[in-house]
């Protein structure tokens, strides 16, 4: 850069060249995303325009591009139907629940977790937390059989010890929320505990040292100095949850109920709905439609929420 | 003044708990640590319960009477049960091996600030993450268009990508490996791929390893694409296998046997389905202190983001 005229030149040079190892980069750098470009097309992009199926007449996969276009018939089946409401407000229901419990318990663990003062005995209390994240959901659906089965089940042994009768559970709709509820929190606690602690043991150890010299107690400390510390953790996680407010789990609400027909009014959500409708009546055109609204009420929600915390807490929104 | 101040912090009491607290805690969490492996071992103590004191005494965590007749029984079966196993490890191990590579290959170039072309293809990763065609536009995609129906292959391929994952690689890219060395490769004239997989993936082990711990436990523990996928009792998974032995505990019998009128009244199907389940779960456990690790270290990133 220090004399003029020659330098001008050998800085057009350079760029050219570099112009060019920019593209060849450039192009390099994109053959790396083509596998993951390709799996995406056929997993996600595809799929997408699949969507229509949701306007289309159809009763069995053969006739797929044979059948016409059907408007909103798909829909209004879906809508006069009692199902829709159902399933919109089960899905709904229980994912509140689960969001709130989510947030609310672990939290509460990962502090007392950090707060003991044998440090050993935290490490081994966490791994046993830990467990039942691992677990499949087949597995976990023979241990809840193990507990509530009618005939030998661990839980109605414990009501006959105490002279009491034998409940037949997976007859006992009204039970099912909770028991979705208690399952759920038994899988997930845990997991989420482990999430949390690693935010509480990030918090910068002087804060406490010096609210405990100004007389803070450690019930203070946790209020003002612990759980606010944690706030943009939860806010991320809350979010990525209600981002998936439509969706439930198949293995939770299909598979741990053991497709019992009289828990449906309970237990049966979009999925369990979609995958119902596809599979066992073979309505196709009622399963795309219940999908399409699925993943439109998702998109909303998510951006909507998104958009909420955009703007109290911009380092917070996930898009 | 100063000297009180000392005092406080040299003595860790003010930062502390009182020991009555502490007790009440331990006492807390040895109730909620039985409540988490409680289910567990009464599903081990049922597998190794007489089936006879299960008809009279129902499930029990202390049985009357041991019995190793459903693991004999299971043993007897054992080509289906291998078989189930050999389809769980291949889709585990290919699918998360394969997606990884290929996640990996997607975050880096969504995590270098000098490729031009970052944010559409960062976008049209996002994406995937809000929107989807949902269960009849993929089934028939990868049935009708792609032919994967009764195919080992529609497993693999189900959850070999995922948004999130990349999202958790590309952080991981950005934050831990320096601009400086790859600038560095670049200037001794290392080509993109050479830098890649000899400079950038050794750095990002940890969050790579956490990713491959998650995905692959995704895999070893999927039942719903078999379900929706599979036919074929030889392609069944070890969960999907188990999930069919809820209601049909005759599905452990071998293809070769079935010809052959079996009394299923002489199944242990009660203590058999237990047994099974604890044959499922083996590998996890052993597996279990390396998920431990990894997770540990890796959870976070997935929390945190950009």
């Amino acid at each position: 850069m220090s004399s003029k005229s020659n330098t001008k030149i050998e800085v057009a040079k350079t760029q050219t060249v570099k112009s060019s190892i920019a593209s060849k980069k450039n192009i390099t750098l994109i053959s790396m995303l083509v596998p993951g470009l390709i799996v995406m097309l056929l997993n996600n992009y595809m799929p997408m325009f699949g969507l229509v199926f949701a306007f289309r007449k159809m009763d069995t996969v053969q006739k797929l591009f044979g059948s016409g276009w059907n408007g909103l018939k798909n829909f209004e089946y879906l809508f006069s139907s009692n199902a829709a409401w159902k399933i919109t407000r089960n899905t709904i229901g229980y994912n509140v629940v689960f969001i709130l419990i989510g947030l609310v318990l672990p939290v509460f663990m990962a502090i007392c977790l950090n707060e003991l003062r044998n440090k050993k005995a935290a490490k081994v209390y966490q791994s046993l937390f830990f467990i039942p994240y691992f677990l499949s959901w087949v597995v976990i659906s023979y241990v809840v059989f193990g507990l509530l089965s009618n005939e030998y089940g661990a839980l109605n042994r414990i009501i006959q010890m105490f002279g009491g009768e034998k409940v037949s559970w997976y007859s006992k709709p009204e039970a099912w929320p909770f028991i979705l509820v208690v399952v759920n929190t038994w899988k997930w606690t845990g997991y989420d505990t482990i999430v949390y602690l690693s935010a509480v043991c990030g918090v910068n150890q002087e804060l406490f040292e010096a609210a405990s010299v100004d007389g803070a107690t450690r019930l203070q400390q946790i209020f003002y100095i612990t759980i606010p510390s944690l706030v943009p953790l939860a806010i991320v996680l809350v979010l990525l949850r209600l981002g998936r407010m439509f969706y439930t789990d198949m293995g939770l609400f299909y598979s741990v109920p053991r497709n019992t027909g009289v828990l449906q009014d309970v237990t049966n959500t979009i999925d369990t709905y979609v995958y119902r409708a596809f599979t066992a009546t073979g309505n196709i055109g009622l399963s795309a439609a219940a999908g399409f609204y699925q993943a439109i009420l998702g998109l909303v929600v998510i951006l909507t929420f998104n958009a909420i915390v955009r703007k109290f807490d911009p380092d917070s929104a996930i898009i | 003044m100063k000297k009180q101040a000392e005092a406080v912090s040299v003595a860790p009491n003010g930062t502390q708990i009182s020991k009555g607290t502490n007790i009440l805690l331990n006492i807390l969490f040895v109730i909620i640590a039985i409540i988490c492996i409680y289910p567990l071992i009464l599903v081990l103590m049922v597998s190794l319960t007489d089936e006879m004191t299960i008809i009279t005494n129902g499930y029990s965590v202390f049985p009357k009477q041991f019995s190793l007749t459903a693991y004999q029984y299971i043993f007897e079966n054992i080509m289906t049960v291998v078989r189930a196993y050999g389809v769980s490890i291949l889709t585990t191990l290919v699918g998360g091996l394969l997606g990884l590579i290929i996640m990996a290959m997607y975050a880096y170039p969504l995590a270098r600030d000098d490729f031009k072309y970052r944010s559409p293809f960062n976008v049209i990763c996002v994406i995937t993450m809000l929107f989807s065609g949902g269960l009849v536009p993929t089934y028939m995609v990868f049935v009708k268009v792609l032919g994967l129906k009764d195919n080992i292959l529609a497993l693999i391929l189900a959850q070999l990508f995922s948004a999130f994952y990349v999202m958790i690689i590309r952080t991981f890219f950005k934050t831990n490996v320096p601009k400086s060395l790859i600038e560095a490769a670049q200037i001794d004239g290392a080509g993109e791929y050479f830098t890649f997989f000899r400079i950038v993936l050794p750095l990002a082990k940890p969050a790579l390893a956490t990713v491959l711990m998650f995905s692959m436990l995704n895999y070893w523990n999927d039942w719903y694409f078999p379900l929706l996928y599979i036919t074929s009792p030889d392609k069944y998974n070890l969960q999907y296998l188990m999930y069919q032995m809820q209601t049909k505990i005759a599905s452990l019998i071998t293809a070769s046997s079935a010809g052959a009128t079996i009394d299923i009244s002489s199944i242990p199907s009660e203590t058999a389905r237990m047994a099974m389940a604890i044959v499922a779960i083996g590998p996890i456990v052993l597996a279990y202190p390396f998920f431990q690790k990894y997770f540990e270290k890796g959870i976070t990133l997935g929390a945190t983001k950009e």
